[in-house]
């Protein structure tokens, strides 16, 4: 049943991901065009003290702008945007994010379930969600909620996960429009309209 | 998730039989909390949810308890009471009084940070510090003192981390696995309930912090709350807010200067 989807336009792309996605996104990173028509969101577990570092780390490698995350900043297109640690990243009516402090969802906070879900009612259609490496449950949930809102969903293709148990338990409950290699999903986020 | 206009319908329930009013909140965040109760209770209907809250008084309580986030810790952000520590607190030295306010402090793990800040700058003799929140289980937990012992490693790891020197556990007594801090910082603390959505301005501070509550709020809110703290606040005097705030959006911001781009601001005028 696997249908035919055109590239269309999203208002956001959020990818998600846990152990092994760093390196997957320091791949993407540098290949991106360098005006997204989209606001980009990241959504990845680690240590908290990791912030100001993982920031550093992504702004260095990429061609476009990583803005600051704080409460109720407005997403703008063509910007990255990567959750703080310790807050789960919410989406508000007219652009803003807004974080919440909240107890942890699949022992994660940011929760990718969480964002996903959020960006989803927000955003309907306009969603783009996508789930790199990890070993954990969250994120699939969170993309049958895209789905079901309208909006595409792609996981990393397992077999080039470093760890494939969190796109694979995507592909066997949410049923992705796309499972893409890392070189794929670059095209795919490139060829956004 | 529940829908949009149940929500709404919730907001409207509650400002009309309580008067308590969660239309400025964080509509994001917000949903997911109302959510949350509405599955935790086990509710097939949304109605039967509504007249319960309609009814029960004693479970209106319960669903306010459950809405706001109470998640707090001693010396959350060491680099935070650093600055209070190094920067703040020898500023306010000189005055006769300290009065400070903690807006929003939950259990009170902030409230005993703070105190002990102030013992160690030998001030807090000359401290009275109120502690706020509209909650009143948390407040009730807060004027005990008394946090999980299987906490305090954590706690005394943030204390450690924001330059503290002195032995962790002279500050409490450990017994049936909780630590009790000493009764002289409980003396220098007020509690009580006040709402920001709806109470006014009650006293002049030198500080006042409000850490992890404006994220819950809207930007009206946010705009609101903060010129509250600022008709509140004495000239020199400093306002705190957590670590993903900002007063960069506030219409009083240009009044205020922000110390070592942490999350401190001094009021100028
Ligand atoms: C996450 S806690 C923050 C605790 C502490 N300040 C910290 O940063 O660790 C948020 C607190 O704000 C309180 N709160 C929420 N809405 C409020 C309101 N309208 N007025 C006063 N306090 C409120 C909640 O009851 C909760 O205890």
């Amino acid at each position: 049943m696997e249908e035919t989807k055109v590239v269309g336009k999203f208002d956001v792309v959020i990818l998600g991901g846990s152990a092994g996605s760093l390196q997957v996104l320091m791949k993407i990173l540098p290949l991106l065009n360098v005006q997204l028509p989209f606001a980009f969101v990241i959504v990845l577990h680690r240590k908290s003290t990791e912030d100001k570092t993982l920031e550093q780390l992504i702004d260095l490698k990429s061609t476009v702008n990583v803005r600051e995350v704080e409460d109720k900043v407005l997403l703008v297109p063509g910007n990255i945007y990567i959750a703080p640690s310790d807050y789960h990243l919410l989406f508000e009516k007219d652009n803003y994010i807004s974080l919440d402090a909240s107890e942890k969802v699949n022992y994660s906070r940011p929760s990718i379930d969480v964002s996903f879900e959020s960006a989803a009612e927000i955003y309907k259609s306009k969603v783009l969600g996508i789930l790199l490496s990890g070993a954990n449950a969250d994120g699939t949930k969170g993309m049958q909620i895209i789905k079901e809102m309208g909006g595409t969903i792609i996981a990393q293709d397992p077999e080039t996960a470093e760890t494939p148990f969190m796109p694979l338990n995507a592909i066997k409950f949410a049923k992705p429009d796309y499972i893409l290699t890392v070189e794929e999903i670059i095209d795919f986020i490139n060829s956004i309209q | 998730m529940i829908e949009d206009l149940q929500l709404e319908t919730l907001i409207n329930v509650v400002y009309e039989y309580y008067g308590f009013d969660f239309g400025s909140y964080s509509r994001a965040s917000l949903k997911r909390r109302v959510d949350r109760i509405y599955q935790l209770d086990g509710f097939q209907r949304f109605s039967d949810f509504l007249s319960k809250i309609r009814s029960e008084p004693e479970y209106y309580k319960r669903l306010v308890e459950e809405i706001t986030v109470n998640v707090t810790e001693m010396f959350r952000d060491p680099s935070f009471y650093k600055i209070l520590k190094d920067e703040v607190l020898p500023n306010l030295a000189a005055k006769p009084f300290i009065r400070i306010w903690h807006a929003g402090c939950s259990t009170g793990e902030e409230v005993f940070s703070m105190a002990i800040l102030l013992k160690e700058a030998n001030l807090l003799q000359k401290a009275i510090i109120y502690a706020t929140d509209i909650n009143a289980k948390v407040l009730e937990r807060a004027k005990k003192g008394v946090f999980g012992l299987q906490l305090i490693k954590q706690y005394a790891e943030n204390y450690r981390n924001s330059g503290g020197k002195n032995d962790f556990s002279n500050y409490y007594i450990a017994n049936y696995g909780v630590a009790k801090f000493n009764d002289e910082f409980s003396e220098r603390m007020v509690f009580s309930q006040h709402n920001l959505v709806s109470d006014g301005s009650f006293n002049e501070f030198d500080l006042i912090l409000c850490r992890n509550v404006l994220i819950y709020f809207d930007k009206d809110l946010q705009e609101r709350a903060i010129t509250l703290f600022d008709g509140s606040l004495s000239t020199l005097g400093y306002l705190a807010l957590g670590s993903k705030e900002t007063l960069k959006f506030a219409s009083i911001s240009d009044k205020y200067v922000q110390v070592n781009k942490e999350k401190v601001w001094r009021k100028l005028k």
